[in-house]
This record gives C-alpha cells, structure tokens and sequence, in this order.
C-alpha cells in the first residue's frame, strides 16, 4: 500500500470531531422532551447511571477497537473487526458499521439542510406567521409542510424551484468538499471552528432565554422559573403520588439509557472509525471521557435549559409539552420566536445552532464508508468520494421524494437510526468483550492512558451492557415489531424504504466480500519493514 | 421551581461541568504523542482463514 494514511492532527481534534459527531439534534430537541416526559429532575438519576455504567464503557470499548484495528493499518469497521474477531466472517457483520452511517446519512442531510433552511428564513425575516396569534399554530405547521413537502409526495420535485431543495444541494456539497478535504485538513479543521461557534451561538440563545422574565403580565405563572420547574422539578410520571415512584418505573430507565445511547452516538461506526486514525500514545480513555462530556454539557447543560423553558414561557404547559424532534424545532419553537424580542435574530441563531450541530454529525457519517471504499477497492479518494456521493444522493433523493408525512425518512429512521445502531452496539459489545477478550481490552484500552478504568468496567462491559442491550432488543422485538411489519405489508412506501435498507446491504455485503479475497491476498511483511515505513 | 428542582438541576449541571473541565484541563495540559501508529495493510492479523 504506497498511499499515505491519513491521521489526526491534534488530540484536541479528534475529540472535537467525535464531540462534533455526538452533538446533533437529539440534545437540544430530543434530550428535553424526554426528561420532562420521564419524570423530570428525577428522569437524572437513571440518565447518569447509564451514561456511567453503559454509555462510558461503551464509547471506551469503541475507541479501544478502533485504535486497535487501526494499528493493523485499517479504518474501516469491517476492517477492524476482522482484526479484532480473527476470522473472516466478522468482517461480514461490519457491515453494520457501514450501512448504518451511509442510511442516516440519507436522510439526516435533508433535516440539516431544513436547518439551513430555517436559518435564512429567519435571517431574511422571510418566516411569516402573520398577525392573528390563534392561527399561529396551524401558520406554522403550514410553513413546516410546505418547506419539507410533507404535505404530498413528490412535491419537491415537481418541476419548480424550491428552497428547501436547492438549499439540500447546498448543503449536500458543503459535506462532500468538506469530505473530500480530507481527515485532518477536513473534518478536525472544520470541527475546530464550527463546535465553538456551535457553544457560542448556544450560550446567545441561553442568555436570552434565562433572561425573558415574565414576558406576559397578564400570566404571571408563564415565568422562566417556572418554565425551568417543568423541566427539572422532580415528578411522577403518570401524575399520581411522589416522585420517587418515577424510579420505579422500567420504562424511564430505559428511557434513559435509550438517550444516552442514542446521544453519544455509540453504534454508528464512527467511533471506531475515527480511533482507528490515533498515533501509537494516544489515550483513549481521556479522549473517551472528554468526547462523552462535551457531548453532555450540550445536552444537560445547554439543550436542558433553552427548549422547554422557551416554550413554556410563551405557550404555557401546552407548548412546553410538544415533544419530538420535528414538533418541538420546526412548529412549536418558530412560535416562540415570534413572540420573543428580537425573534428572528434569534430564531437564526437557534437554527443555525441546530445545522452546526447536525452538519459535525453528518460529516461523521461519511467517513466510514469512505475509509472503506479505499480499503477495499484500493481507490483514491476522489473515486470514493465520488461513489459515495453519488450513493447517498440517490438515498436521499429517494426520501425527498417520498415526503409524505415523511413516511421514508421514518422508516429508515426506525429501522436504522433506532433499531440496527443497538444491534451494531451488541456486536461491538459481544466482539470486544467475549471474543477478543475482555482482560486484552482492558490491557489495551490502558496503553499511554493516564487515567485508570476501574475494574469494574471488565463486569460492566462484559456482563451487564450485553444484557441490556439484549433486553433493548428483545422488548422492542416484542412490543414494537410486529406493529412495524404490519406497516411495511401494507404501505408501499415503508416498503421501499426497506427494499433500499435490504439493497444497500447486499451492495456492501459484495464489497466486503471483494475485499476480504483483497486483504487475504496481501503478503505478510516483517514487523521492522512495517515500522521503518510507519516512522519513515 | 421547587427546591428539589433546584436541587437537581445545580447537581446535574455541576457534575457535567466538573467532568468536561477535569477532561479538558487533563488532554490541554499533556502533551500529545508524535509516534504514528499505523502500519500498512500488509501486516500479518493471524487470522484462521
């Protein structure tokens, strides 16, 4: 292999990508909603035991077998595990790590892009609710529908010009030039700049959130005491008796755990991809560690206190119980914008917040793959870039063109960005803590890392993430499984959807195949010529 | 507000900060290793092919 391999140019960078590739939509919109449905304050007390005995170790696990592949000179997650696993079929099960990144991919894109979109409509004063505050609701879900197309299929490509469609090409070539820059030159530099400025336009919107008093005298109980209180006072669940009772409750613990999960990003391949570019020292328990904490202080710290508050303030405990990604950013938030002052400045920020966040994600997903089309093809990186993109647009011209009720994006989002990244995670799990060996692990998580694990990690990894992960899975097999079929016999466009899933699999599967026979071919050089070349 | 509420989100939010400033005083304060780890796809994996 005469190429030369790519690598990080800074610690500080590659925790900033991975933090970049954590941060997302979820903290600001998903991590809220779910608190204050779960118990509120309480919903804290399993969240942080899941970040501490599941999401941690892990992250931990993914970093130490990405930097283990890596020092077998691969990147890829089909790579890596076969360097991990010794045997040729676990090569095959990385590609999980390739088609959940490239599916996500797909359809995150165009949610990034409504951000963009947004962003401009706010800066431009463009997004009009009108006059009349009691249609203010149905003015915005109007707006939503007819930006996004959710209103029919096909609108988006029914032969005009659309914003929200030139902006998805804007953006779409934003992540490839970035892409195409390169790991270092790329990714890190833009990560760099684009995650404190993310902080800084999220510490604006703070400010001016915790700031808005009481904005309505004449209701005086709308205040951002109390809008805070409805986010952190501790509370039942379902309405009735004291607050620990929410402890008692399995569903907000899984809850918690599903958010941590979901928020750190652990399952997509990207870890494991990004470690697999580390120098021989790097630490990967510091590096673990601070990506995960930067990803909290943006959820906790930032996400915990501007949504709810926000919406409580003006909408009252109705608005403030708007959860979901969609409703909450794109319907209810563009209300309480109009009533804030200086709205529209603000409203940008918030958006162009939320596509900072989203576009250190989606530049995420890419790497993988392109890592991958050069391992296993041994093609350059404009041929991979090239095949990728031309990939991913045709994914996500797929899901604009099925708008409708964004019946596509759904079902790519409930099969691949909910159920397959727990699968990939139980992979990962089982491949890092039962089959390469959970005391190697721990022995090689730990070279050039200042900070000990303690022992109980081993227990942890090897016992207790795999069970809740299976109990993940098999109560979603249970409760929520044949209800998602049901949907796919009879609706074609989850049909289609799944028929893409099923396709790109194959696709990879083929590739993987072809380049398993590649790397089986290569010769076995000595380790002196090996490292001559790497310090050379 | 309650003082619960209060309570649990001062805590939350002191853990968080207290973790990110203790990781990142740690990766600005060591220095950074210079040794590249990588070697070529040529090295043996010992894998039972």
């Amino acid at each position: 292999m005469g190429k030369p391999k790519e690598a990080w140019a800074t610690r500080l960078g590659v925790i900033l990508a991975v933090a970049g590739s954590a941060v997302g939509l979820g903290n600001f919109l998903r991590f809220p909603g779910t608190a204050a449905q779960n118990g509120g304050g309480a919903f804290m007390i399993p969240y942080f035991c899941a970040l501490i005995f599941v999401g941690i170790p892990v992250c931990w696990a993914e970093w130490a077998m990405g930097k283990y592949g890596g020092q077998f000179g691969f990147n890829s997650c089909p790579g890596v595990f076969g360097a991990l696993g010794r045997r040729s079929i676990w090569r095959y099960f990385g590609v999980l790590g390739l088609l959940i990144p490239i599916v996500i991919y797909m359809y995150y894109v165009l949610i990034e892009s409504w951000c963009l979109g947004y962003a401009w409509l706010y800066l431009t004063g463009s997004l009009n609710l009108g006059d009349d505050p009691s249609r203010y609701v149905e003015r915005c879900r109007d707006a939503f529908n007819s930006f996004t197309g959710a209103g029919q299929d096909g609108l988006m490509m029914d032969g005009r010009i659309h914003v929200s469609v030139l902006v998805w090409v804007l953006v779409f070539g934003i992540n490839f030039c970035l892409i195409y820059r390169g790991l270092s030159r790329g990714i890190e530099t833009f990560c760099k700049f684009a995650m404190p400025l993310m902080a800084l336009c999220a510490f604006a919107v703070l400010l001016r959130v915790l700031t808005l008093g009481t904005p309505n005298p004449a209701l005086p109980d709308q205040n951002v005491l109390n809008g805070l209180g409805f986010m952190w006072n501790p509370k039942p669940v379902d309405g009735g008796g004291s607050w620990w009772t929410a402890l008692a409750k399995p569903q907000v613990w899984l809850s918690a755990a599903g958010q941590i999960f979901f928020s750190l990003s652990v399952g997509f391949g990207v870890i494991i991809n990004y470690a697999s570019y580390l120098k021989r020292d790097d630490d990967v328990v510091l590096a673990g560690l601070t990506a995960s904490s930067t990803n909290e202080f943006f959820e906790v710290c930032l996400g915990g206190l501007i949504t709810i508050p926000a919406a409580f303030v003006f909408l009252g405990i109705a608005g403030a119980q708007a959860t979901g990604t969609f409703d909450l950013g794109f319907k209810t938030l563009p209300i309480v914008f109009v009533y804030m002052p200086w709205g529209n400045f603000f409203g940008f920020l918030f958006f162009f917040m939320l596509f900072l966040a989203a576009i250190t994600s989606s530049l995420s997903m890419l790497q993988p793959a392109i890592a991958f089309l050069e391992e296993a093809l041994d093609i350059g990186r404009r041929a991979s870039v090239t095949l990728l993109g031309l990939i991913t647009a045709l994914g996500s011209l797929f899901v604009i063109y099925f708008s409708k009720d964004m019946a596509a994006l759904g079902t790519l989002d409930d099969w691949v960005g909910t159920v397959l990244i727990v699968v990939l995670a139980t992979v990962q799990v089982i491949l890092f803590s039962w089959v390469f060996g959970v005391e190697r692990g721990y022995a090689f998580m730990h070279q050039g890392a200042q900070l000990h694990v303690p022992r109980l990690f081993k227990f942890i990894i090897k016992y207790v993430t795999p069970a809740y992960l299976l109990i993940m899975l098999g109560m979603w097999c249970y409760r929520d499984l044949p209800g998602k079929v049901d949907v796919i016999r009879a609706q074609q466009v989850p049909f289609l959807a799944i028929t893409l899933i099923v396709t790109m699999t194959i696709f990879l599967l083929v590739l993987i195949h072809l380049a398993s026979r590649r790397w089986n071919r290569v010769e076995v050089q000595p380790r002196s010529v090996v490292e001559a070349e790497g310090t050379g | 507000m309650t003082p619960a509420g209060w309570v649990f989100m001062i805590l939350s939010i002191c853990f968080v900060v207290g973790l990110i400033a203790f990781c990142f005083i740690r990766v600005l304060c060591t220095p950074t290793s210079a040794e590249h780890m990588h070697a070529p796809l040529e090295i043996d994996t010992h894998e039972r092919t």
